[in-house]
């Protein structure tokens, strides 16, 4: 028998996280954006969490745990969501997406939008797509393959998708607000209330192999930092073999965070 | 009844300096590029693009056509950024205006029902609100009070859309996975105009479809049919033809270059029309297959 966890990649490590951001979500739509969060997603979906409603990302709800790309002849498609609709359900509430932002603040405030001064960018990215809309309707978390102090920021250029004190800005249009987790290719933030102020990020886990100063120093806004931060859990047997021989066989995981 | 076929040359012919133009698809997704690229060669300016933003608002802008987007997000999908929005944004050369792509579906809604607006949560709190003080929020009449974002009817003086098959009154069919807001971009504007791959007779527009569920553009909302074929190239249009993935990145990289982009402007943009485009792509394509 070979030693699986010695094996075990920081990407394999990630996915997991990232499918554990869906536990307890139930028969709502899961919607991924990114490769790690789509592995994770269907990988949440094979094992504790069932009831997840998951895309092709093509218009096509899908059952069954499927390999990235799969084509539409090579799964049972049960649903189609076109684009049109996936705006409307998301106003209904019952979805969960992660975004991939190029920056985000303490509270949660996330930039897709533009880097610099919006009315004349330094660098224009896709815009804010669905960013508002997704963040006051329903559940939101993000995934950041590479943690550092340019995208985990003080201050973001471009609030597309609002965080915990924008939210309170806002008042009672903005309870269906909710900023679950964050993760990075070091670790997993969630969010955390002191004294009834709105929520800033917390360090809630540290990947194995990575270390709180290390979180800390690639950080660019003071961490909530618990005196004893737990490790990431690992994959197990069957959630290996589900990442490396069914989902993600090809290894697009390794892409985003290289082993 | 109407026989409404023109040509890419006739469509613009119907357009004016400085009207708002609104173009179906989504992204590098099944775009009216046809009449986009009849735009390019024609003297039009001043325009305003409202788009679920592809090549058609990179080009555009880039061009100089359109003097201002509208657009919830520009993006070639496979490749996440347009190069030519980037230039424009970058370089302050149009005047963008950024929604939520539900506040723009909210939009385009009000247009169609003849509203001032539609409310939506969505942008509430987020800084599309502040780069676009022309955005106001309502407060719900009823006991709850909520306050919400007010979108503006997103009002169309001509929409442009690429259908897989229509007939020359002017129905069509969209036969892909998504259909997008084709329907609604032509009901919020004065004028739409329908490219299509194909142009059938009435009698054989279902049999060509495919499926009733897919004639989604009826003849009341369409002025002008434009026969097409390949018309939405180098975006997708599903099932005819993918997204020609060596052309679309022989474009983005071209247009991070200034002399690259002349060189691909003056080859392909400059053609004298449409059948002379697509046999400047059949000749990249054999190029490419070497």
């Amino acid at each position: 028998m070979t030693d699986t966890l010695t094996e075990i990649t920081r990407a394999d490590v990630c996915v997991v996280a990232v499918a554990e951001c869906f536990r307890g979500d139930g028969e709502i739509i899961g919607s991924p954006m990114g490769t790690i969060p789509t592995i994770g997603a269907r990988l949440a979906r094979a094992t504790f969490e069932p009831d997840l409603v998951l895309s092709n990302g093509e218009s096509l709800f899908f059952e069954g745990t499927h390999r990235l790309g799969a084509k539409p002849d090579e799964f049972a498609a049960v649903g189609w969501i076109p684009y049109r609709q996936v705006l409307d359900v998301l106003a209904s509430g019952r979805r969960h997406v992660m975004m991939g932002p190029v920056q985000i603040d303490a509270h949660g405030n996330a930039n897709i939008s533009a880097i610099g001064d919006w009315a004349k960018p330094k660098r224009q990215v896709l815009g804010s797509r669905g960013g508002p809309g997704n963040t006051i309707n329903h559940t939101t978390s993000y995934w950041i393959p590479k943690h550092s102090a340019r995208v985990l920021t003080a201050t973001v250029d471009m609030v597309s998708c609002i965080g915990y004190d924008r939210a309170a800005q806002v008042g009672t249009s903005a309870r269906f607000h909710e900023v679950r987790r964050v993760v990075t290719n070091l670790g997993v933030l969630d969010f955390v209330s002191v004294d009834g102020a709105p929520a800033t990020m917390r360090l809630a886990s540290v990947h194995p192999g990575a270390t709180v100063d290390e979180i800390v120093e690639n950080t660019g806004f003071e961490l909530v930092v618990p005196s004893d931060v737990p490790e990431t859990r690992l994959p197990d047997e069957a959630e290996l073999r589900l990442i490396r021989e069914v989902i993600d066989p090809r290894g697009m995981r390794l892409r985003e965070v290289p082993a | 009844m109407a026989d409404k076929r023109m040509t890419p040359e006739e469509v613009v012919a119907q357009l004016e300096d400085g009207m708002t133009v609104g173009i179906g698809g989504w992204g590098s997704r099944r775009k009216p590029m046809a009449l986009v690229r009849a735009i390019l060669r024609s003297d039009l300016k001043d325009l305003t693009v409202v788009s679920y933003g592809g090549p058609d608002a990179g080009l555009l802008a880039r061009s100089g056509k359109a003097r201002k987007l509208v657009y919830a997000f520009v993006s070639l999908d496979s490749i996440p950024l347009e190069p030519n929005f980037r230039y424009v944004r970058e370089n302050g050369l149009v005047e963008a205006v950024e929604y939520d792509e539900g506040m723009f579906l909210s939009g385009l809604r009000a247009a169609a029902y003849r509203l001032p607006f539609l409310p939506t949560r969505a942008g509430l709190g987020s800084d599309i609100l502040k780069v676009s003080p022309h955005l106001k929020t309502v407060a719900s009449p009823y006991e709850d009070g909520e306050e919400l974002v007010a979108m503006p009817a997103l009002n169309l003086d001509v929409a442009l859309v690429h259908a897989n098959v229509a007939d020359e009154k002017g129905n069509a069919a969209l036969t892909g996975p998504d259909q997008f807001m084709d329907d609604l971009f032509c009901l919020a504007a004065d004028k739409a105009f329908v490219s299509a791959e194909r142009v059938v007779s009435s009698e054989d527009l279902l049999k060509e479809a495919g499926c009733f569920h897919t004639l989604v553009l009826h003849r009341y909302m369409t002025a002008g049919v434009v026969e097409t074929p390949n018309g939405a190239h180098f975006t997708e249009c599903p099932p005819e033809y993918g997204r020609d993935e060596a052309f679309q990145k022989a474009y983005a990289t071209a247009a991070g270059d200034p002399e690259a982009w002349a060189a691909f402007e003056a080859r392909f943009l400059k053609t004298a029309d449409e059948a002379a485009y697509q046999a400047e792509v059949a000749k990249f394509r054999e190029e490419n297959a070497k």
